[in-house]
């Protein structure tokens, strides 16, 4: 484990070590002391929900405005419960629910809600770039929630909780991660995490779902799931969506699951201790199969379960010192 | 009434590749016709006399074959009195407009509408390009010989390649009874998807959808054998790729009757300007790589590409202003191209004066068959003076256009206009160049 001697408390009291960025928009808005400064203080952010009052107040008196112009259970849960630990005021707009149905566009959406004063904006959309657009337009700080096919930079830290946790360290790992990359903002995401972080990273999918250089990334990308597999600490499995098949990417999910499906016969190439990950929500049987969503190497109810101090964490660090 | 009007621009550098001039020279226009171009001509009484500044360079005026001038249907964007105004600005004496307005220019109404605003604007001369298939639908022949006969100078789908071959040809065949060029957009919509980037390396880590630039070779390669087989003119507009132009200088090798234009922007800027998902580096084609940069270069200085265009695409803030899948492509160019060019293809050495003058003037005016592209004897006196030495900071709120769509503002160049004249008249002077009173005083 690393040392917690500096994890900041979060009761609020002590000054947060804060982070340079205004919005977390991207990994990449982050060096690897920050992320580590997020890890150390996500797990200090755990403790909180094993009390029997599961609430602090650092974040009271504080506004925070979940915008979520796409369909998402588990990450605006996630972050409403972190903000509700936190003490924060909490203001849930959907976009089916939002002036954004009579054809609002979304700058205007902004503004109107930053004429009212809100501290943190958590905001996902359908288009990437969305959360640089709003970042622009306000003072609020900016929490990119998922963006397209960019990035989803909370995923991407809840995930390195998670490894961390269940491996102490996360350079050097060897981390697969397999399944549609081409449309994965948490594939994105976690690219620029793990490779911060000095882990190996490896990934695989069909020929037409690959990102093109991604050795300039630094990552290996292979289109076989064995060669994939062969020896990781970590395989990350990334949802399919069923849809793509009209994009010509596959010609059926039965045969995505022949080609790429994450099987126990398939595991039995990592290393006898790799654990199973998925940023949800799954398909059985397609991406992965049940008994290895629901076997013991699966830690995908601890990812989400992190998640929440993970967005504590974020939202304590960017939030803590009101904007403007 | 004869217009006898006599003025003398006297002490600039005249460049006139048509003519073989190139150096210091006096240029008299009388009654709206170049009269005479010379070393230290005889001034006759009652001329009214320009001294040209120092470093200035008279050109034949620039044609800039490749606008939207958005009117009629999109006023909000741009008009036809707003554009040219923009366009004579930015040193051009004429514009071909793009037929993608609404309605379409697919018909002599539209055409006449178009001819009739820029008449009551009296800058730059205006050229409609009108619609190859009837609504841009791609799906049946314009009445092109109506067109034709109302004053287009071409015909295309701009906006939207012609995507039937068969069409294609038939259109090539058809245009050419008018000697009439076909302008395509070379895209292939089945291969570029819903892309909005170039897909490469950026577009990939933005997790923006890619515009593979095979989508445009494809179509460029169709257009080559198509006007190879047709022996009808093609002209291939905004060429971005390294692709597109090798298959236009292999085209050329072979004789096939291709020319092909490339806007400031892709020769200056490339994809890695996209981080900031700022939709003023949308537009389509889009930005490319450095290689494709490079290449479009190396086609400017060898001749591979003809002319220079911006494929000024005027829109408005609030559309512009938005996510950057859904924001609309394009920038404008009319008031940077000049500036642009002289700074990074002139002062570098990528190309000298002249080929400046052939990429803007002689060339257009050539492929358009449209009056122009040199300082003849009895040519109606179209004139660029430009400023090369001149410091340039664009700001795009002093534009003329309506729109402020620009990847350039706050840029620094050298160079820039002095002056521009249509048809003897002077209808443009820069005040911020100097010398430019004299030109302003015989306004």
């Amino acid at each position: 484990m690393p040392p917690t001697a500096d994890v900041p408390t979060p009761d609020g009291l002590g000054a947060p070590v804060g982070l340079r960025t205004k919005d977390l928009l991207s990994i990449g808005d982050l060096s690897p002391e920050e992320i580590y400064l997020i890890l150390d203080t996500a797990e200090a952010m755990k403790e909180v929900g094993t009390r029997s009052i599961k609430k602090v107040p650092a974040l009271r008196g504080r506004t925070v405005v979940n915008l979520f112009f796409e369909a998402s259970t588990r990450t605006r849960t996630s972050f409403e419960v972190a903000q509700k630990r936190l003490s924060a005021d909490t203001i849930n707009i959907a976009a089916s629910g939002s002036s954004v149905v009579k054809g609002e566009t979304l700058a205007d959406t902004v503004r109107n809600l930053e004429a009212m004063a809100p501290d943190v904006i958590v905001v996902r959309h359908q288009s990437a770039g969305a959360g640089h657009l709003v970042a622009r337009l306000c003072r609020a700080r900016v929490i990119n929630a998922g963006d397209g096919m960019h990035e989803h930079p909370t995923q991407a830290l809840l995930d390195a909780l998670t490894i961390r946790e269940r491996k102490g360290t996360i350079k050097g790992l060897k981390v697969s991660i397999i399944g549609d990359l081409l449309h994965s903002r948490v594939l994105r995401s976690n690219v620029l995490l793990l490779r911060a972080l000095g882990a190996d990273v490896s990934v695989c999918g069909p020929a037409t779902m690959m990102l093109p250089d991604m050795a300039r990334l630094g990552v290996r990308a292979t289109t076989s799931i064995d060669e994939a597999v062969e020896g990781a600490d970590v395989v990350m499995l990334l949802r399919i969506q069923l849809e793509r098949m009209r994009g010509y990417f596959f010609p059926s999910l039965r045969e995505y699951f022949q080609l790429f499906g994450m099987t126990a016969e398939r595991l039995k190439r990592a290393k006898p201790d790799a654990i199973i990950m998925h940023p949800g929500p799954m398909n059985r049987g397609v991406e992965i199969a049940s008994d290895v969503a629901d076997g013991p190497c699966s830690v995908i109810l601890e990812q989400v379960a992190n998640g929440v101090a993970v967005r504590m964490a974020v939202l304590y660090l960017l939030a803590d010192e009101p904007q403007g | 009434m004869v217009d006898d009007t006599r003025i003398m621009l006297t002490g600039g550098h005249v460049v006139d590749p048509v003519n073989d001039v190139n150096g210091p020279a006096d240029v008299l226009i009388a009654g709206g016709r170049v009269a005479a171009v010379g070393r230290d001509l005889p001034i006759e009484p009652g001329t009214t006399v320009i001294e040209v500044p120092r470093h200035g360079v008279v050109c034949p005026g620039f044609i800039d074959m490749h606008v939207h001038l958005r009117e009629p249907g999109d006023e909000h964007k741009e008009t036809v009195a707003t554009g040219v105004a923009a366009a004579v600005a930015g040193g051009f004496t004429a514009v071909a407009c793009m037929p993608n307005t609404t309605p379409v220019n697919d018909h002599a109404g539209v055409t006449r509408l178009i001819q009739e605003k820029a008449a009551e604007a009296g800058l730059a001369r205006v050229y409609p390009v009108g619609a190859a298939t009837k609504g841009r639908d791609g799906a049946q022949l314009a009445e092109i010989g109506e067109l034709h006969a109302a004053g287009c100078v071409a015909i295309s789908d701009d906006g939207r390649p012609i995507a039937n071959a068969l069409l294609m040809r038939r259109a090539l065949e058809y245009a050419s009874m008018f000697d009439m060029p076909v302008i395509d957009h070379c895209e292939d919509r089945s291969l570029a998807g819903e892309g909005v980037a170039h897909e490469g390396y950026h577009a990939a880590t933005l997790g923006l959808r890619g515009l593979p630039a095979a989508a445009e070779e494809i179509i460029v390669e169709r257009d080559v054998a198509l006007s190879g087989l047709t022996g009808s003119p093609v002209h291939l507009a905004h060429l971005s790729s390294r692709g597109a132009i090798r298959a236009v200088r292999d085209g050329k090798a072979r004789g096939v009757r291709v020319s092909c234009e490339v806007t400031p922007h892709h020769l200056i800027l490339t994809d890695d300007r996209l981080a900031g998902y700022d939709t003023n580096y949308k537009m389509n084609p889009p930005l490319r790589e450095a290689a494709d940069l490079d290449t479009l270069l190396d086609g400017v200085r060898d001749g591979t590409i003809d002319c220079i265009a911006t494929d000024h695409a005027p829109h408005h803030y609030d559309e512009k202003h938005a996510e950057f899948d859904r924001a609309p492509f394009g920038v404008i160019g009319l008031e940077t191209a000049v500036s642009v060019c002289l700074d990074r293809l002139v002062h570098p050495g990528h190309v000298t004066l002249v080929r400046l003058v052939e990429l803007m003037s002689t060339n257009p005016a050539s492929i358009l068959s449209v009056p122009g592209g040199t300082l003849g004897v009895g040519v109606p006196a179209d004139i660029t003076v430009l400023a090369p030495e001149l410091a340039v900071t664009v700001d795009s709120s002093a534009f003329k256009s309506l729109a402020r769509n620009t990847p350039f503002d706050g840029w620094g160049f050298r160079g820039g206009v002095t002056a521009t004249i249509v048809g003897g008249r002077v209808v443009y002077t820069n005040a911020a160049a100097e010398g430019a009173e004299a030109f302003t005083n015989a306004m």
